[in-house]
């Protein structure tokens, strides 16, 4: 099926469609996909970076299934999340805020979640409007959690969604991986460090 | 049984919330004494609730999850009701069924698990409101108990539908006049535990939560015989104070009058004779448990 629906940053509209109904396919392995464009994953590793780096509040949001140590695979996609923060850190300039926020679980919380300290997937808008957030990116966040917080967050944000997801890739995210591991999250970190200095920061 | 199982990954534990590093650091996962004696001084399972103030719901949640002798194995099943708004808060895993088929829920979640984890005791407990457990879900109910489906059914018996503004239900007392019952009950209470023990169940408590360490016995009892005998039933008194027209301090007073021996609360058990057996085992084991404890101490302090 040919689509025309792009997913771009919005604030899209109340409850954007999924974009699987809209005709918009999942990546490949080996492939990604930008604003449902399917490329391959270097290409998408690129643009990735550069959102990064030309966001001022690039900001990770690792799931549940990188927070809790719940086996090997776990505990070493966590240390590669922190290492990809600590690089978008230290490849931005002053003016850039990175951040690294958590979604612990999915609970719906009373009376409110605390913005400056988590994420939570049934109404993540909150904490991307309290920080200014322009960038981000889910990883190790259950699919299902994910795409409803990846539409929300399309419905009523500009914020640009990267997903890497350790499945089959996010149709609403507007840049996502498939298959992550460890060492794809590393990649990506290498990605930003190669690109560093050659992105205009935001003004 | 540890805390091995909610292990935060030391590169990420800096940015967690600070409720989840106390989960992890001060719960009383994997402590087998543990009891309602924690509350206050160990990380509660249980975070805020979204319960009226004063609510004896919220108590008696707060003394069954601090009793619950095994919680990183063990399976909450809940209905649709006030129980329903504090189970988004609680720390061990829950399943929400549709209303009134829990017992159902449970039977095959419990054979399931049994299945997979044949090496493991894994505890099912479903938690209900009266609505739930005696009028729509009262099939479910019965069909799990005649099943001899092994695990533990906790009526949160409130005499009537509070969470929707207080409509009659079959645990309500005969004549009792609620905001949207206005002419008053028309039979009697229907009597579940009586019901329970003829449907099988080996173990069967009806009685309020106002004394903490009686709900944890009834607890701990219910779940092991659950474990290796069969279905067990209580029936817990938490009663909705705003339905019955009581400020918030007055719901631990309300129990205290329910329980006297004329009331319809008034402690009430049934054991089964294989249940008593165990509990006798039990018994025996916990003094045992007890003995080595003070001996151990004693040598630590010569």
């Amino acid at each position: 099926m040919i689509t025309q629906y792009k997913v771009m940053p919005g604030p899209e509209h109340f409850l954007p469609p999924s974009a699987a109904s809209m005709g918009n396919a999942l990546p490949d392995p080996g492939q990604g996909h930008i604003h449902g464009t399917i490329v391959q994953e270097e290409q998408a590793m690129e643009e990735a970076a550069r959102q990064f780096l030309s966001a001022k509040v690039p900001t990770l949001f690792p799931g549940p299934l990188v927070l809790w140590a719940w086996n090997d695979k776990a505990a070493k996609k966590a240390k590669a999340v922190r290492h990809l923060y600590e690089t978008i850190k230290d490849s931005v300039t002053s003016t850039q805020t990175a951040m690294l926020i958590p979604m612990p679980d999915y609970r719906p919380k009373y009376p409110k979640i605390n913005p400056e300290v988590e994420i939570n997937p049934n109404h993540p808008n909150l904490t991307i409007w309290h920080n200014k957030i322009d960038a981000c990116m889910f990883v190790g966040v259950h699919c299902h959690q994910a795409n409803l917080s990846l539409k929300i967050i399309r419905g009523g944000t500009s914020c640009y969604t990267v997903a890497m997801c350790a499945q089959a890739g996010h149709e609403d995210a507007m840049l996502s991986f498939r298959d992550a591991t460890a060492d794809k999250i590393i990649r990506l970190a290498d990605w930003v460090k190669k690109l560093k200095g050659s992105v205009e920061p935001p003004k | 049984m540890s805390k091995e199982r909610i292990k935060i990954a030391p590169e990420l534990f800096d940015i967690m919330p600070p409720e989840y590093q106390d989960l992890v650091e001060k719960a009383t996962y994997g402590n087998e004494t543990r009891g309602w004696k924690d509350i206050g001084s160990a990380k509660e399972l249980i975070e805020e609730h979204s319960l009226c103030a004063g609510c004896p719901e919220s108590m008696a949640f707060r003394y069954i999850l601090a009793s619950l002798p095994n919680p990183e194995d063990t399976v909450m099943v809940g209905s649709t009701g006030c129980t329903s708004l504090v189970f988004p808060h609680v720390a061990v895993h829950n399943i929400h069924s549709l209303f009134g088929n829990q017992n159902a829920i449970a039977s095959g979640l419990k054979r399931a698990l049994s299945v997979r984890f044949p090496d493991r005791h894994k505890d099912v407990v479903v938690l209900a409101g009266d609505g739930a457990t005696v009028d729509i879900g009262l099939d479910m109910t019965l069909q799990a108990w005649f099943r001899q489906e092994k695990f533990t059914t906790i009526c949160f018996d409130n005499e009537l539908y509070a969470n929707t503004g207080g409509q009659e239900s079959g645990l309500m007392q005969k004549g009792f006049v609620a905001k949207m019952a206005p002419v008053g009950k028309t039979f009697e209470k229907v009597r579940l535990p009586e019901i329970a023990r003829e449907s099988g169940c080996h173990y069967v408590v009806n009685c309020t939560v106002s004394k903490p360490n009686l709900v944890e016995k009834v607890i701990k009892n219910a779940i092991h015989i659950a474990r290796e005998i069969g279905p067990t039933y209580l029936q817990l008194y938490t009663p909705c104070i705003l339905e019955i027209g009581k400020n918030s301090m007055e719901g631990l007073q309300e129990m205290r009058d329910s329980e006297k021996p004329s009331e319809r609360f008034a402690y009430k058990e049934y054991v089964s004779e294989p249940a008593k057996e165990l509990l006798t085992e039990m018994a025996a084991k916990e003094k045992e448990r007890k003995a080595e404890a003070k001996r151990q101490l004693a040598s630590q302090t010569v």
